[in-house]
């Protein structure tokens, strides 16, 4: 029942939702409700900042069913600052050079599309982090 | 063959403007003050110049595109997951418990699902579920601000203290139309609240339509189909002159009055076209005029024009929003900026963040992001 599945999960995929052990404070991802540090109950739910950065990557050329139509695509372990490595596809990188350490947010995007006639499963992705504060009146003439 | 250039040669103006009496001067403004507490845009990373779609179908030496380039989606890109970010930027311009946002409605045509709602996957992900209204509405380019017109109607009434709109779209174009040059991708997210804690306080709106069949597409067809260049006297100019000269009458202003107006931007022309043809000066449209960066965002078009406003807006300024969408209407919005603006703005992405960001691509990468390849 892969429909139920994906919506068992969706709401730590689509915000990146863990726990946070009240015990010992660690931050838990993905949720498990036991802390893997202090072995104690962690069921509060936690939203991650999304913040965090390229722990080790590599390129997928030859894709698992499901995810033929975004290949190659970048798969990362992102650290997130709260402390997690979450394994996860890196998005908006063409083009890019791709380091370990590079700084990256996340975002949710389609992580799958199983044809014109399935469900689109969506779900957390990190990009490079995009610099704000750009000069908000330079402006191209008109063509 | 040159690309067809939308703009009639010859048109003349005055289709049910000069037929304006007292009592069409209905202006909108519900009894409980509104307006919009939070803010927010999104734009692809992705740009297909305009000379690489004429290379492709008129040759090197193909005539002037109506636009720079255009926003075009990444591959893991929709409805969905652009209007999740706009949301989420116009979250992080106020300090609300997503949890009290009564309604999430996203003006789109381009939603993921012919059934199935994109606002739910929306209201889930910002955590406004379960006590939330939430549905996608269609009105062409004009879905979007119909969504905000109803926010800022439920919220005046009392029902709700916040209603988020969006207006999102990944505008598709025929290859070789002459729509294709435009139809970019991108939108913005509006949270409707009490006036008292906007950025931006509405002082009236008003709506104009009829039935006017410019633009259409038919149900499990791919692109859509329009009508030339009766798109614009009948369609675009009929529709966002009468609905700006009316909101204006009925308030009681002039263009000077406002420091920025916003029209729906299908190109460059139209939108300056209108604003001459109202009085307006091309500095009040600068801010606000995308649409050569971006291209055509249909439903999102008119919107994060008012994000771009936003993002440089004085406290006290006023702004004219005109929305059009085919088929055929538009809505008209005046609002004031307040003094909440200069510390809010700053708490997200701005517009030009996202449009100074642009991995640029060639057509077959386009062909490949907008499902233009058949694989099987």
């Amino acid at each position: 029942m892969e429909i139920a599945r994906h919506w068992r999960l969706q709401r730590h995929r689509y915000s990146l939702v863990g726990e946070v052990c009240n015990h010992c404070g660690v931050k838990i991802f993905p949720a498990r409700d036991v802390c893997p540090e202090c072995n104690a109950p962690a069921k509060t739910p936690y939203t991650f900042s999304g913040k965090g950065e390229v722990y080790s990557y590599s390129t997928v050329h030859h894709p698992p069913e499901g995810f033929e139509h975004f290949a190659p695509y970048v798969v990362a372990l992102v650290r997130l600052v709260e402390g997690p490595l979450v394994a996860a596809q890196l998005t908006d990188v063409e083009g890019e050079k791709i380091e370990i350490g590079m700084p990256v947010e996340m975002v949710t995007r389609k992580l799958r599309d199983d044809g014109s006639k399935g469900t689109i499963v969506y779900g957390y992705k990190f990009r490079p982090v995009i610099a704000g504060g750009a000069a908000v009146v330079a402006k191209d003439a008109a063509v | 063959m040159c690309v067809p250039r939308p703009l009639p040669t010859c048109y003349s103006l005055g289709l049910g403007r000069d037929k304006l009496e007292a009592s069409h001067l209905k202006i909108m403004k519900p009894n409980r003050d509104v307006g919009i507490v939070g803010y927010g845009a999104y734009v692809p990373r992705y740009r297909l110049r305009g000379t690489e779609i004429s290379r492709m179908w008129e040759g090197e030496q193909g005539c002037t595109p109506p636009i720079k380039e255009k926003a075009v989606p990444g591959l893991d890109e929709d409805v969905a997951t652009m209007s999740l970010e706009a949301a989420r930027n116009a979250l992080k311009r106020t300090a609300i418990d997503p949890s009290r946002i009564r309604a999430v409605w996203v003006g789109s045509e381009s939603h993921p699902y012919a059934v199935k709602p994109t606002s739910t996957i929306v209201a889930e992900a910002i955590g406004a579920v379960p006590h939330t209204l939430a549905a996608d509405w269609q009105f062409a380019c004009k879905a979007g601000t119909e969504a905000m017109q109803a926010a800022l109607g439920f919220v005046g009434s009392g029902m709700a203290d916040y209603a988020l709109a969006l207006g999102m779209d990944t505008a598709q174009g025929r290859p070789r139309d002459a729509l294709e040059y435009t139809a970019g991708a991108g939108g913005a997210a509006f949270l409707v609240g009490p006036a008292e804690e906007s950025v931006a306080v509405l002082e009236g709106s008003t709506s104009y339509v009829t039935d006017t069949a410019d633009f259409w597409r038919r149900q499990h067809e791919h692109y859509p189909a329009h009508a030339g260049r009766f798109t614009g006297e009948p369609g675009y100019f009929r529709h966002v002159i009468a609905a700006a000269s009316e909101i204006m009458a009925a308030l009681g202003r002039k263009p000077a009055d406002y420091a920025h107006v916003i029209f729906h931007q299908p190109n460059t022309k139209f939108p300056r076209k209108a604003g001459r043809e109202l009085g307006f000066k091309s500095e009040q449209l600068e801010a606000g005029l995308l649409v050569n960066d971006i291209g055509n965002t249909y439903a999102g078009a008119a919107m994060i024009g008012l994000t771009g406003v936003l993002d440089v807006a004085e406290p006290g300024e006023r702004v004219l929003m005109v929305s059009f969408g085919s088929g055929a209407g538009s809505d008209a919005f005046d609002l004031r900026v307040t003094d909440a603006i200069t510390a809010r703005r700053a708490c997200a992405l701005s517009t030009r963040d996202y449009v100074v960001r642009r991995h640029e691509i060639d057509y077959a990468t386009y062909a490949r992001h907008r499902g233009k390849i058949r694989m099987e």
